[in-house]
């Protein structure tokens, strides 16, 4: 019987995912043994052109990671769906947007302004040099993806198969599923979240945890946490309360806040929302003035409580003004 | 056609839903552009439901509960009032003007309230304007919310 096809690819993602499939140590031999992997950009030499040839559904599973930013991951995301059985967005950036997704705090003017004339690194003259999308060379025409105003997450171009969460997907995990897809039984709903669990990063916390009661918040450099209580109750912003499990609450151990990569748990559309709500109910104070002190402690609501989800929560861009 | 505010209320069971009936019974009149779902205490409302009320197309969005100590639950208003000025912060980041979104307090015996809150809020957000959001692109169509191709 002939391998099982499986691709991997990366759109506008930082190549962490694809460190994680290789932190998969000896077992990366497994999949190599399980697997005819068709597609790997990062890791091997194939062509788009090689999977344009390849009949459709010839994939069996096509582990995508990386949102939507550009021409050429929207291109190669309806081809890969095209080509594949199962399509699994992987990663907080193909689940949800991820770090890519802050792009969509501003505009895409503003970004190609700071990048290519304003930044302070950038040598501009006659107002900067910005890439064209064509350009006429005396070889011919030379064409370069053009960049989308918003970052999408891969749902929002195509129709995925299944989720696994994480910036990156822990090791363990991403084996979990492999191992599982691997043993035969049968798959689990179109749509379900895998290689993570169905609760709230607190509950893998072992953190020790008292009635929350918070009168100042702190930003991580002004405080030494202490490394056995909750770090929310020391006032340090951690989004455990609105983060799904399956990580081993990996930051938290390490004595650094969740930064929410996980996503949010189940029946939670808007990690933000949860994250406001979750506060509200311990923020001590009952006084207009005494709340808008302590809020004003908050920097960067939008930017922390969305880090990871701006591009698939319920409103999904800052408006451009 | 002249502008008329699309505007979701979320008003308590206990409090502002019941004066929101007397408004009603004593026929005070009051402005109709306020949708009003009830909820068991101000402090039910999620912020999610908010979000998501502007992201159907509300251009603004009033959450009325109880006064302070009056809450059928005690403590359910005082989640209430941190957590729309947090709210509030957040829309505005999200570019949306804080002031489409109020808090207010209507007890049971206070339908002329009700109706005045509902009336000066309807004038607020007609001056505002209609909300125009990225999400509500899509919609035109009478698709989904944001699935057509916006780049």
């Amino acid at each position: 019987m002939a391998k099982p096809k499986l691709a991997l690819y990366w759109a506008a993602s930082c190549g962490g995912c694809d460190i994680a499939v290789l932190d998969l140590q000896e077992k990366i031999l497994d999949v190599a043994n399980i697997f005819d992997i068709v597609f790997w950009p990062v890791a091997m030499d194939f062509k788009y052109d090689d999977i344009r040839k390849m009949d459709d559904k010839s994939i069996d599973i096509c582990l995508f990671n990386g949102s939507i930013r550009n021409s050429e991951n929207a291109d190669i995301a309806r081809l890969l769906r095209a080509k594949s059985k199962v399509l699994v967005a992987f990663g907080s950036c193909a689940l949800e947007g991820g770090i890519p997704g802050l792009a969509n705090l501003t505009t895409k003017d503003r970004i190609m302004d700071w990048a290519f004339r304003d930044s302070p690194s950038t040598v501009s003259q006659n107002g900067g040099v910005y890439p064209q999308t064509h350009t006429k060379t005396q070889e011919g025409q030379i064409e370069i993806p053009e960049i989308w105003e918003t970052v999408k997450s891969l749902d929002q171009v195509v129709e995925v198969d299944y989720y696994i969460p994480g910036c990156p997907p822990q090791p363990s995990q991403i084996w979990g599923v492999i191992e599982f897809i691997m043993s035969g039984k049968p798959l689990p709903e179109k749509g379900a979240i895998l290689g993570a669990g169905t609760k709230t990063c607190c509950d893998e916390c072992t953190r020790e945890r008292k009635e929350k009661k918070i009168s100042r918040f702190f930003r991580p450099y002004e405080i030494e946490p202490n490394p056995n209580e909750c770090l929310l109750d020391q006032g340090i912003l951690c989004m455990g309360p609105a983060t799904r499990d399956g990580c081993g609450a990996l930051c938290t151990k390490a004595n650094v806040p969740c930064r929410g990569c996980y996503g949010p748990p189940p029946n939670v559309i808007d990690q933000g929302a949860k994250m406001i709500s979750a506060l509200s109910s311990i923020i001590d104070a009952h006084e207009p003035d005494d709340i808008e002190r302590i809020l004003d402690q908050i920097a960067d609501p939008i930017g922390t409580f969305y880090r990871f989800s701006l591009a698939h929560s319920i409103l999904r861009r800052v408006e451009k003004s | 056609m002249s502008f008329e505010p699309k505007i979701v209320g979320f008003l308590c069971n206990w409090c502002s839903y019941t004066g929101a009936d007397l408004a009603g019974v004593s026929r005070i009149k009051s402005a109709p552009n306020v949708r009003i779902i009830r909820t068991m205490c101000s402090g039910r409302v999620d912020p999610t439901f908010i979000l998501k009320a502007f992201q159907l197309g509300a251009d603004g969005v009033v959450v009325m509960g109880c006064h302070l100590g009056d809450c059928h639950y005690q403590e359910g208003n005082y989640k209430t009032i941190r957590r729309i000025p947090f709210l509030k912060r957040l829309i505005r980041d999200f570019g949306i003007d804080p002031r489409r979104l109020r808090l207010e307090w209507v007890s049971a015996s206070e339908g002329d309230r009700f109706a005045h809150v509902v009336n000066t809020f309807t004038e607020e957000i007609r001056a505002l304007g209609p909300l125009e959001l990225y999400i509500h692109a899509g919609r035109k169509d009478g698709q989904k919310a944001g699935v057509a191709e916006v780049k």
